[in-house]
């Protein structure tokens, strides 16, 4: 195992850029996920920690070894590709040995080694199989085994969900991480869907047009976003604009529409946001911080009255919209049996104060 | 559980010395060999034929070209006439043939359909010398039908045969209206019914779907199957021959040639040669521009039935009657081939029959060595295609490097170039020692054909391996090398065994044509080398009629031999290799 360093990693295709300056460096045995839309830059990161592109400036290093310009077949990288790649005229056993031969080992330690490898993604007895006469979770994990039968330094994985249906997603989800823990392997994991991506990893980097984003815990990213594009590309938020009215010490009063005011912490705020009076910032507010009040409470700070919009029952949460004088505020409760209000029933709603995360 | 996998270390990678192959200038040295190969054979060669055409007593003159344009011998700007109204009769005749039956049979569903889907391709199976033959022996003043006509009506003269124009224009519509049929096929199993469906939907009728839909969709196959058969019919050469229209290119190139004024050869090859160039990249470009690629999935193909009863016999009729014709050349040559030679006079079918030509065919080493030849000559070209067309196919999908498009061009050139062209080409160039030939005189020896049929069916196996390489991901390349494998392993195991079908079937399809070859052989043979078309062709000259057809059922079985492997073991993937 080993750690990966990227230092000022740069990547221009002829005049159109792929990736700005990327420095990181990912601990050895690490989760590490690179998070963003399609064309973020976050598949040209990892091909270029696989060799497949050099990098127009920085350099890449697997702990101590420089290996910016050494080509794929010396990384000793286990990659698996978005659409698996697997040799269509070998079988499962061959396409697994594949890596095992081209390092000469004999014949019986390959063997051996890749009825291990079988065991370990559940395929034992598949060794025959013609890759066609697979399902593609079956294909998912031969392309792991052939990554991992290497003993790879690095694990890649180069969004390798995004071709199974909804459930045997999330079943390869935990398999992939159940393997990278009990291997205790640095693994590097591109995907664009947040939700796999906060699931799995020990940090994420988010990336947008080519440029990092944040880098932090899956807690850190959704808590604490760095900038308007984290903030609504991770889970779900309202972003509302507003004017900071006054400060009254760790208090911050910001008036969001006419008749409304709201109270926020000063601590929850990111570093770019600027909490003076006078000020205009954007507020997040998640929706499962939003809670209902009820009939009889007092009218109370961050307190709201609206009318529902739009009502969404899911079986798990009941969502609202709400309409509240010019603003929108979207908001989830844990379904628990009560009565699901229609589409134009008044509703007061609460946001608690720490609930109030200034970006910026 | 501990991790299973990290019971015994893995050996490292070997080391390898960081090469000059990292360089990214590396890649010109790689494909420098195939432009070397292209300059010499192809560039060179079409070079020293303008050069031949603009030198008259070693002086720069354009007397040649004068001559060729002059008013008062005509003979030259008719010949060019007649070549283009040919080409362009044979355009309209092929279109309405190849597109009508590629929608009856794609949209109609009616007895004898799925025979006839098959036997419609039939004319591929013919060689073009062959196919000529066959007509004749069928339709020809002497032929088969019109003196049977004769006989059975008790008429003066033959009601009809086939000779001149209309001779060659119908050799032509049988032999190359399956280009449109093929392509067409193919664009209207492309159709998405559904897009049909969406205009009826917005309130079109039947006429405005075919107006507005289905004809504009069509028309990319059909403007580029026009400008294929175009250029074909340009090259063509076996059928004017035969049918004795001298006065087309083709054939004047070839009786230039024959009457020893080269340097004339050499002028009508040029202008020959730069309509086929300009229509090349006339063809080209129109493949660029055209975007009308299909983006639905799952395309089902839905057939009106022919239900009314007499519908269903008139259609069942009809279909026999295209079965006859598609079938009766070969039939007819099967025929010829077991008659006796010299025996078939005045007669409506040949009197006397046996088997001996077939036999002799493997005894009699008179009759054998033809044959021999051939696939001697054929092998060896072969192998040459296979190494430069896998090589370059492997170039120009893969590697990164500047002049694609020149690369791409400089291949297809010897494919637009016709055969008789080439030949000439080939007779300029190599008629003195030069650095390609090895300093050697390469007219009159034995690696003269080779080396024609090496330039003439360059891009077949180059076409196919691109082919397939196009559809191969190229990250089942990249997966090779992140475990571990070098680029030549990586070739060696991945890419070549999953390029091996497209390999294959341009090889097999370079093999059969090299052998069925006859426009350049007849052009530079030498006597010790005769090919089979050739021996065909000189066999006919002295009335051996069983022999020639004898040969060429032969080169029949070779080609239906070849289809049927390739669509057993490739299947349609790959599309027709043109």
């Amino acid at each position: 195992m080993s750690s990966v360093t990227l230092d000022h990693v740069s990547k221009r295709f002829g005049n159109v850029k792929g990736v700005e300056d990327v420095h990181i460096t990912i601990q050895s045995g690490e989760f590490f996920t690179f998070l963003g839309p399609s064309g973020c830059g976050k598949t040209t990161t990892l091909r270029m920690i696989a060799g497949f592109y050099f990098p127009s400036a920085g350099r890449i290093q697997f702990g101590q070894q420089d290996v910016t310009h050494l080509p794929p077949h010396k990384r000793n990288t286990g990659m698996v590709f978005q659409n698996y790649a697997l040799f269509p005229h070998m079988t499962v056993f061959e396409n697994i040995a594949f890596g095992l031969q081209v390092r000469k080992l004999p014949k019986q330690d390959i063997k051996e080694k890749v009825e291990r490898a079988q065991r370990l993604v559940h395929l034992e007895g598949y060794g025959e199989r013609r890759i066609d006469q697979l399902s593609g979770g079956q294909q998912q994990r031969v392309a792991l085994a052939r990554a991992l039968v290497i003993e790879p330094q690095i694990l890649l994985l180069d969004e390798p969900l995004s071709n199974l249906d909804a459930k045997l997603r999330e079943e390869t989800r935990y398999e992939i991480k159940r393997l990278q823990s009990e291997l205790g392997i640095t693994t590097i994991y591109v995907t664009h869907d947040q939700a796999e991506a906060m699931s799995m990893s020990d940090r994420i980097m988010v990336m947008q047009g080519g440029e990092v984003q944040q880098i932090g815990t899956p807690y850190e990213v959704y808590h604490r976003p760095v900038n308007r594009f984290v903030a609504s590309f991770i889970g779900e938020t309202n972003l509302w604009e507003g004017k900071i009215v006054a400060t009254d010490g760790n208090l911050i009063r910001v008036q969001v529409a006419p008749e409304i005011e709201l109270v926020g912490d000063r601590a929850n705020a990111s570093a770019i946001a600027k909490l003076q009076p006078g000020e205009t910032v954007t507020l997040s507010i998640r929706p499962e911080a939003v809670e209902e009040a009820g009939e009889a409470d007092a009218p109370a700070c961050n307190q709201l009255a609206g009318v529902v919009e739009v009502a969404e029952f899911t079986g798990a949460s009941v969502n609202y919209v709400t309409k509240i004088e010019s603003l929108q505020l979207r908001s989830m409760f844990v379904n628990r049996g009560s009565r699901v209000k229609q589409a134009g029933e008044p509703i007061r709603l609460r946001i608690p104060t720490e609930s109030i995360y200034f970006i910026g | 559980m501990k991790p299973e996998l990290q019971q015994t270390p893995l050996p490292t990678l070997p080391k390898r010395r960081v090469s000059f192959a990292s360089s990214p200038y590396f890649v010109y040295v790689l494909v420098a060999p195939l432009f070397l190969v292209l300059l010499a054979y192809v560039v060179y060669p079409l070079f020293q034929t303008f050069v031949a055409s603009v030198q008259v007593d070693g002086r720069l003159s354009f007397e040649n070209y004068r001559e060729f344009f002059s008013l008062e011998h005509s003979s030259n700007l008719e010949a060019l006439w007649t070549s283009i109204y040919i080409s362009v009769l044979s355009v309209i005749t092929c279109g309405i043939v190849g597109v009508s039956l590629a929608f009856l049979l794609e949209r109609y569903e009616f007895p004898g359909r799925k025979i006839l889907s098959v036997l419609a391709l039939v004319p591929m199976a013919l060689p073009p010398l062959i196919g000529v033959l066959s007509f004749t022996f069928l339709y020809g003043e002497s032929g088969i039908i019109p003196r049977a006509l004769k006989e059975l009506f008790q008429l003066e003269q033959v009601p009809f045969s086939l000779k001149g124009v209309w001779g060659v224009l119908v050799v032509h519509t049988f032999t190359m209206y399956t280009y449109f049929f093929m392509t067409a096929s193919a664009a209207i199993k492309g159709l998405d019914p559904s897009l049909e469906e969406a205009a009826a939907n917005l309130g079109a009728n039947r006429l405005t779907i075919w107006r507005r839909v289905i004809l504009p969709m069509l028309t990319p196959s059909i403007v580029a199957s026009s400008l294929l058969v175009f250029m074909i019919a340009m090259a063509s050469y076996t059928a004017p021959l035969v049918f004795g229209i001298d006065r087309t290119m083709t054939m004047q190139v070839y009786l230039s040639r024959t009457n020893g004024s080269l340097d004339m050869a050499a002028t009508q090859s040029t202008i020959l040669s730069v309509v086929s160039i300009l229509f090349l990249l006339l063809m080209r470009w129109y493949q660029g521009a055209r975007n009308y690629q299909n983006m639905s999935k799952g395309i089902s193909v839905h057939r009106t039935e022919v239900k009314s009863k007499t519908g269903k016999y008139v259609a069942m009729v009809l279909s026999f009657i295209a079965m006859v014709i598609l079938l009766l050349p070969i039939l007819v040559l099967v025929l010829i081939s077991f008659s006796v030679d010299g025996t078939w006079t005045v007669q409506i079918l040949p009197p006397e029959y046996t088997v001996s030509h077939y036999l002799e065919l493997f005894t009699d080493s008179q009759t054998w060595r033809p044959v021999v030849n051939s696939f001697k000559l054929s092998a060896i070209a072969t192998a040459g295609i296979v190494v430069f067309g896998v090589a370059a196919a492997y170039a120009m999908v893969r590697l990164p490097f500047r002049g694609k498009t020149l690369l791409d061009v400089l291949i297809m050139v010897p494919w637009a170039l016709p055969g008789t062209v080439v030949a000439i080409n080939l007779i300029t160039a190599f008629s003195e020692p030069t650095i390609f030939s090895f300093q050697q005189v390469l007219i009159g020896t034995f690696w003269m054909i080779p080396l024609a049929y090496f330039v003439r069916h360059l891009p077949l196996v180059f076409r196919s391996t691109s082919a397939t390489l196009l559809q191969m991901d190229r990250s089942v390349e990249e997966a090779a090398r992140n475990l571990g494998a070098s680029w030549w392993y990586s070739f060696r195991r991945v890419v070549l065994p999953m390029a091996l079908s497209g390999v294959l079937a341009g090889t097999l399809l370079a093999l059969v044509q090299c052998i069925g070859e006859f426009v350049a052989s007849i052009l530079i043979f030498t006597t010790k080398t005769i090919p089979l078309s050739v021996a065909v062709y000189q066999r006919m000259y002295s009335f051996e009629f069983g022999t020639a057809c004898a040969y060429g059922v032969l080169q029949i079985l070779l080609i239906i031999l070849v289809l049927f492997v390739t669509k057993r073991f490739i299947g349609d993937k790959n599309g027709p290799v043109i």
